[in-house]
């Protein structure tokens, strides 16, 4: 069985072909290019690199979230059509934990964190499940830097926490400042999302056959206007 | 010789199965179906096109009650609810026109003008299918789409002038040929469609303004003096923002002085000197260019005063005039598809780096 996998959510690109077993092939960019542009000729060659013709794949993967709105939009519009257009299943993986998977095997917390302006971060929290896979310790939210940390402090209980993604550098300080040495950073590679995560965890669940239709976004936040709306529904100033 | 040789081994995969399947295809003189796919504002549409003239099928996902409630088209929930909406929307366009993607030649889809955002999805979904299945994408211009939905309705006949007028726009376009666009003239502020909802609202009118408004000026007299903006002598550009001002005074200074005007009366004045305007440019383009046939384009062509006064002109002038049914009016992917078929008969084709462009040009696209 070969899969495609996808990743357009934040700055990074990352498309990968993947078999059971075997990574066949996995191209990164950390240009900050046009995804838009971008993707979809990535995607040809590298079928054309793996001599995959695209009736050929059995499944699709594609990081669904959090991120940028519109790189999210980018990567989910392209995988259901195509996965669609193949008759095949598509299956949503959290952005977050496909960083994650960065750090298999390390012994404490592993969080991945999008930047989310106005001080606020898309986060999770994880922890390795052997050598293979990581599960999330909690639920992934959008919340404020300054509250996240001294909560991460309190589940953390002395263990090592592990900061991974691009925006991390951005918050380095705070996060230091917060926690000290009980903080922790990996090499730049670590911080990128790779597409092979993505279609590694993609084909265990492939079984649960996501209909193309069914995938939709993970933003983790409403759109403003929607948000305003309904606070305002709730103090009773518009109606339906 | 060389070069054709060159140019298979750099090909990617892809690109030999676009052109074999297109080779294939115009070789064996087959009807041609092309899907188009629109999701440049907030209309998730999808359709089935037979010879870019006969429509198969025309799905269309209004977002118009989601976004009523903001009173205007938010781009970031219009972009949400495409996502959700598109594969639904493209399936139901295959399954009412009793096709599915292997009778397909091509896909159509609109990449500008339009809302980014909005924009994105269709282009990304357009080439997920394109290179899932090996079959051509075509890039439309959005403006080029309105136009070619005349063409579901009536042959068009060249040399022809394109009156287009939406929400977002408004153009004169003159046409020798097929594909071949050349803009007269345009709006320098307002298009005719958002100074149609601006009044409206001025009127306390509900989202969106346009159909109320040409409603209430049925039922009212032109009798509120407002003024044309014709612009300099032998300029085929328009101007909506003086007229929405001067709307908006007239309203201000009998507010001020304790009178009221009767909102039909003023609804009536304000299109009679809308259509005034476009319909005399469109008619002065008619005699100085000699056009065979004139074509209403674009949401605001389902303006009843607007088409009264067009028939009435292009009538006296002895000029037929084609207005299409509203449905094809409003934005729709079987216009798409109409338009994307003329570009797969002359093979130009988009790359897979197809992208949106909100502020694309007809002239250059
Ligand atoms: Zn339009």
């Amino acid at each position: 069985m070969r899969l495609l996998s996808i990743d357009t959510s934040n700055l990074v690109l990352s498309v990968a072909v993947v078999e059971e077993e075997r990574v066949l092939a996995e191209m990164t960019t950390n240009q900050q290019k046009n995804h838009s542009i971008r993707l979809m000729d990535c995607v040809s060659e590298l079928l054309d690199t793996t001599g995959t013709l695209p009736e050929q794949l059995s499944g699709l993967g594609v990081a669904n979230g959090p991120g940028s709105y519109t790189g999210v939009r980018i990567g989910v519009a392209s995988a259901k059509s195509m996965a669609w257009s193949l008759n095949i299943p598509v299956i949503g993986i959290s952005s977050l934990q496909v960083v994650a998977m960065n750090a298999l095997g390390f012994p404490g917390m592993i969080v991945p964190l999008f930047d989310a302006r106005r001080g606020q971060v898309y986060t999770g929290c994880y922890r390795t499940d052997g050598m293979e896979s990581v599960r999330a310790c909690e639920n992934e939210k959008i919340i404020l830097l300054e509250e996240w940390l001294p909560h991460l402090r309190d589940q953390a209980q002395g263990e090592a926490i592990l900061f991974l993604g691009e925006d991390v550098r951005i918050h380095k300080e705070a996060i230091v400042q917060a926690l000290g040495e009980q903080a922790k950073f990996a090499s730049p590679a670590a911080n990128h999302p790779r597409a092979a995560h993505i279609g590694y965890l993609a084909m265990k669940k492939l079984q649960d056959g996501t209909n193309a239709h069914e995938l939709v976004p993970e933003y983790l936040q409403l759109a403003e206007a929607e948000a305003k709306w309904l606070a305002q529904k709730q103090e009773g100033l518009v109606k339906e | 010789m060389g070069d054709i040789v060159m140019n298979r081994t750099n090909s990617s995969r892809y690109e030999m199965r676009v052109q074999e399947a297109y080779q294939a295809h115009k070789e064996s003189g087959a009807p041609t179906y092309i899907l188009g796919i629109e999701t440049s504002c907030d209309e998730t549409s999808a359709s089935v096109v037979r010879d870019g003239r006969e429509v198969l099928s025309n799905v269309i996902a209004s977002q118009a009650d989601i976004h009523k409630r903001f009173g205007g088209v938010v781009p970031e929930v219009a972009s949400r609810r495409h996502v959700e909406n598109i594969t639904l929307t493209i399936e139901e366009a295959l399954a009412e026109a009793g096709k599915t993607l292997s009778d397909i030649q091509a896909i159509a889809v609109t990449y500008g003008p339009g809302l980014v955002g909005a924009l994105l999805v269709g282009v990304a979904a357009a080439k997920a299918v394109s290179l899932a299945r090996g079959i051509p994408l075509i890039g439309v211009h959005h403006i080029a789409g309105h136009i070619y939905a005349n063409r579901l309705v009536e042959e068009m006949d060249f040399p022809l002038i394109a009156l287009v007028v939406s929400g977002g726009h408004t153009e004169l376009v003159w046409m020798k040929g097929h594909g071949q666009f050349e803009i007269l003239g345009e709006t320098r502020d307002d298009a005719a469609g958002e100074a149609y909802d601006k009044v409206a609202r001025a009127l306390n009118l509900p989202y969106p303004g346009g159909p109320h408004i040409d409603r209430l000026a049925h039922e009212g007299e032109p009798n509120v003096p407002l003024p044309r903006s014709w612009l300099e002598p032998g300029s085929y550009d328009f101007s909506f923002s003086g007229l929405k001002s001067a709307v908006l005074n007239t309203l201000h200074n009998a507010a001020q002085r304790g009178e009221s005007i009767e909102p039909a009366n003023l609804a009536a004045s304000f299109q009679d000197s809308v259509t005034e305007v476009l319909v005399e440019k469109t008619l002065r383009a008619v005699r100085e260019y000699g056009a065979k046939q004139v074509l209403l384009a674009g949401g605001v062509a389902a303006n009843r005063g607007l088409r009264d006064r067009l028939q009435e002109r292009c009538k006296a002038e002895g000029v037929p005039l084609v207005i299409p049914p509203f449905s094809l009016c409003t934005d729709n992917a079987a216009m798409i598809a109409a338009a994307g078929y003329i570009k797969y008969e002359k093979g130009q084709f988009a790359k897979l780096d197809l992208n949106g462009v909100p502020g694309l040009s007809l002239t250059e696209q």
